[in-house]
């Protein structure tokens, strides 16, 4: 679709980011040492940090992918958000206060604070770094969906825009800046879905009876196919076998395609929408360039309810009125909603058609799980199907507490009792937003202003149906969103690469200036890596990519830092080798899977090599099994943080 | 090993109970999720059905656990300090 940009929307826009900029210069002047760069001297309040881990946390992926998901395929979205939720169970009671007891600036410092082995410090940052850039590629592509229809710049605008902004942030200031920065877009961000869950609530649901947007067409065959002045086209070449009908324009020369639905005295014809790129790369709308002038046709916005009762779009209207939550969901399990599927064809010309077609679906089956690619396994029969569920929901579960950016926000505040009070107030903030965005997702379903082809510009264009302000404000805090993210990514790799590697792998020894420079140049550089990669991931979903950087996480990070803070026979061998295991086999596992092949590739998915695509059910379990086993092959090690009076591991149950 | 501190004691297996007690929720869910689609399906009250309800709960229960053990561990870690 295209977008038009408002004035509006850029006075909006640029008042968020010089706010966010200068609040990070101004801040800048508290973070000169090393402990200020990385861990913001340990001086946040908690309540401040508990805030910001909700800022953290609610990424790209929470807001724009979540909502994107349960607006496209309803149910499946609000398993991301239930699972997302859960992983900050094994964040509070397993992993936060050990955590802050032993370490200082980043996590390797309290994996290694038992061992003091350059094996460990040198794997645990090559893991923050490669779970870093896969969250960062997220984060990156979702700031370039919301540039577009916000200024009207292209993706890539939006991409090195946030990758500009994010760089100065963390260059002026590092944890300080970004912690505020994530503070303030942590409460906007609750605060305005809260304010649009109430919207689409006094909104309820609409039937529209053809005095808005135009329906579109579903149609007996004959009432089509009887029009004069079309001919229908052989099935022939790509089209052959496929369940469309094309008609040509005599006098136009214009093809129209429908898709065939039902049999026999049910038989129809449904109106598509389809996207052609061209051998040239000409972008064509149903067969015209794409644009709103003469002779041009653009996309139109979706979302619809097809029918609530007797009620039927484009014949009569109704609307249900203000509704409170459970009546919302009450209503819609009654409804009957106008989602969109599609089907790509290679034509014979070697350009690629998208096909949207209509796919009617009661409400009652969008409230439950499956609707997705990404979840039909649990409506299959299949047991590697099913796998691949509890593979997603494990790696959501166990994912969170092994992020770096998410980790070193415990170094931020000054001790164990400030942890476990910010982790409650982010897990409180966090589930409320999740609550959320069940509303938000159903509301943007059926708001008739979704880009069929862009599931990230669910959220922002729900904000749109109701003002273009909201839109414009809405889209602002999604950015702000993304800038949050990613300058928390950007100070762990930072970290990771100056603290771990250079400091304590290498033996640099550097001084406390010396380290938060070399912290700002990989921070640079980390910065424009994210920024390629956002332009090259452009068109993934980006709670599908944030799945990945979580089977990642918890399976390079969670069984090492488990075993290391609970289990005294771990061994400094054991803990290498697992972080190595798990990082090398997950991502083995997701760059040999049927999506990776699909969505990346561009290849049959029925080529993968492994026999589903998530793989925490596999990694996880093989990362905990490889610490144990190579722990006990090896000497055990005395406890160096012990021996210096610092908190050892602990005993399960003794706390 | 050096003495805990009082924090360290505070919470002390109430956590791990509490941790147990949602993941056994957190896989009945994945359970009933991925095998009882007709459980899942069922709105006992109209409208809302139980896959609906159940993440809501999940998601609730995470709130309350986490205040909880928030409340608990203050009462814990206070004890040993107003003895000294």
């Amino acid at each position: 679709m295209i977008y038009t940009p408002s004035a509006v929307a850029v006075v909006v826009f640029a008042t968020f980011i010089l706010l966010v900029v200068g609040l990070s210069v101004w801040l800048g002047r508290r973070a000169r040492s090393a402990s200020g760069y990385y861990a913001a001297h340990g001086e946040i309040h908690w309540l401040v940090n508990g805030i910001a881990f909700a800022g953290d946390y609610l990424s790209a992926a929470s807001f724009l992918g979540i909502c994107g998901m349960i607006a496209f395929y309803g149910y499946d979205g609000f398993l991301y958000s239930i699972g997302y939720l859960a992983g900050w169970i094994v964040a509070l009671f397993i992993v936060a206060e050990p955590l802050k007891r032993m370490g200082r600036f980043t996590f390797a410092d309290a994996l290694d604070s038992r061992f003091h082995s350059r094996s460990i410090k040198l794997t645990a940052a090559i893991s923050t770094l490669v779970v870093s850039l896969f969250y960062l590629i997220p984060q990156m592509v979702g700031a370039g969906a919301l540039i577009t229809p916000l200024l009207g710049l292209p993706h890539v605008a939006g991409v090195l825009l946030v990758g500009v902004v994010v760089t100065t942030i963390v260059v002026t200031a590092g944890m300080v800046s970004t912690t505020w920065v994530q503070f303030i877009k942590g409460s906007l961000l609750v605060l305005f879905c809260f304010l649009l869950t109430i919207l689409i609530l006094r909104r309820g649901l609409v039937v529209d009876a053809g005095t808005g947007d135009e329906p579109f067409a579903y149609r007996p065959v004959q009432s089509v196919l009887a029009r004069p002045d079309l001919e229908v086209l052989p099935k022939a070449g790509a089209w052959a076998g496929k369940p469309y009908t094309r008609l040509r324009n005599r006098s136009t020369g214009l093809v129209e395609v429908w898709r065939e639905e039902g049999r026999g005295d049910a038989a129809r014809l449904t109106e598509t929408q389809r996207v052609t790129v061209t051998p040239s790369g000409a972008r064509l709308i149903d067969g015209l360039p794409q644009g709103r002038g003469p002779g041009q046709r653009d996309l139109r916005p979706v979302g619809h309810v097809a029918a609530i009762g007797e009620h039927v779009r484009g014949i009569s209207s109704f609307a249900t009125g203000p509704l409170g939550p459970a009546a919302f969901l009450r209503e819609l399990s009654d409804a009957t909603i106008q989602l969109w599927a599609s089907e790509r064809i290679v034509e014979d010309d070697g350009g690629v058609t998208t096909i949207y077609f209509q796919k009617l679906t009661k409400g009652a089956d969008l409230l439950t799980a499956g609707a997705s690619p990404t979840f039909a396994g649990v409506r299959s029969a299949k047991l590697f199907d099913k796998l691949d569920f509890f593979s997603l929901m494990l790696a959501l579960f166990a994912g969170t507490a092994s992020l770096p950016h998410i980790l070193i926000r415990y170094y931020t505040v000054k001790d164990e009792s400030a942890v476990r009070k910010s982790t409650v107030v982010g897990i409180a903030a966090i589930g409320i937003f999740y609550v959320l965005t069940l509303f938000l997702g159903f509301g943007a379903m059926t708001s008739g202003a979704l880009d069929v082809t862009n599931s990230n510009m669910a959220a922002p264009l729900l904000a749109k149906s109701f003002s273009p302000l909201l839109f414009a404000i809405v889209s602002a805090i999604a950015f702000t969103t993304v800038l949050g993210t990613v300058s928390g990514l950007i100070i762990a790799a930072s970290g990771a690469v100056a603290h771990d590697i250079l400091n304590n792998v290498l033996g640099h020894q550097l001084t406390d200036t010396r380290m938060v420079q070399a912290g700002k140049i990989v921070a640079i550089v980390v910065g424009a890596i994210a920024m390629v990669l956002g332009v090259l991931f452009e068109r993934l979903n980006v709670t599908f990519l944030v799945g990945w950087a979580f089977n990642i996480a918890a399976s390079a990070n969670l069984p090492a830092l488990v075993m290391a803070l609970y289990w005294k026979r771990a061994t400094k061998q054991g803990i290498a080798a697992a972080i190595t295991v798990g990082m090398v086999s997950s991502l083995a596992w997701i760059l040999s899977s049927a999506q990776a092949f699909r969505d990346v590739y561009g290849l049959p998915a029925t080529s993968a090599l492994v026999p589903f695509s998530q793989p925490a059910i596999v990694t996880l379990p093989l990362g905990f099994l490889v610490l144990v086993v190579v722990s006990l092959l090896t000497p055990a090690q005395p406890d160096r943080a012990a021996e210096a009076g610092r908190p050892g591991p602990q005993s399960m149950g003794r706390g | 090993m050096p003495e805990a501190h009082p924090t360290r004691r505070a919470g002390g297996a109430l956590r791990f109970w509490l941790f147990g007690l949602y993941l056994a929720c957190y896989l009945a869910f994945m359970i009933l999720t991925a095998f009882r689609r007709d459980v899942m399906a069922w709105a006992p009250f109209g409208g809302a059905n139980v896959a609906v309800l159940s993440g809501f709960a999940l998601i609730g229960a995470a709130i309350a656990f986490a205040v909880l053990y928030l409340w608990l561990s203050r009462d814990a870690a206070a004890a040993p300090e107003a003895s000294r």
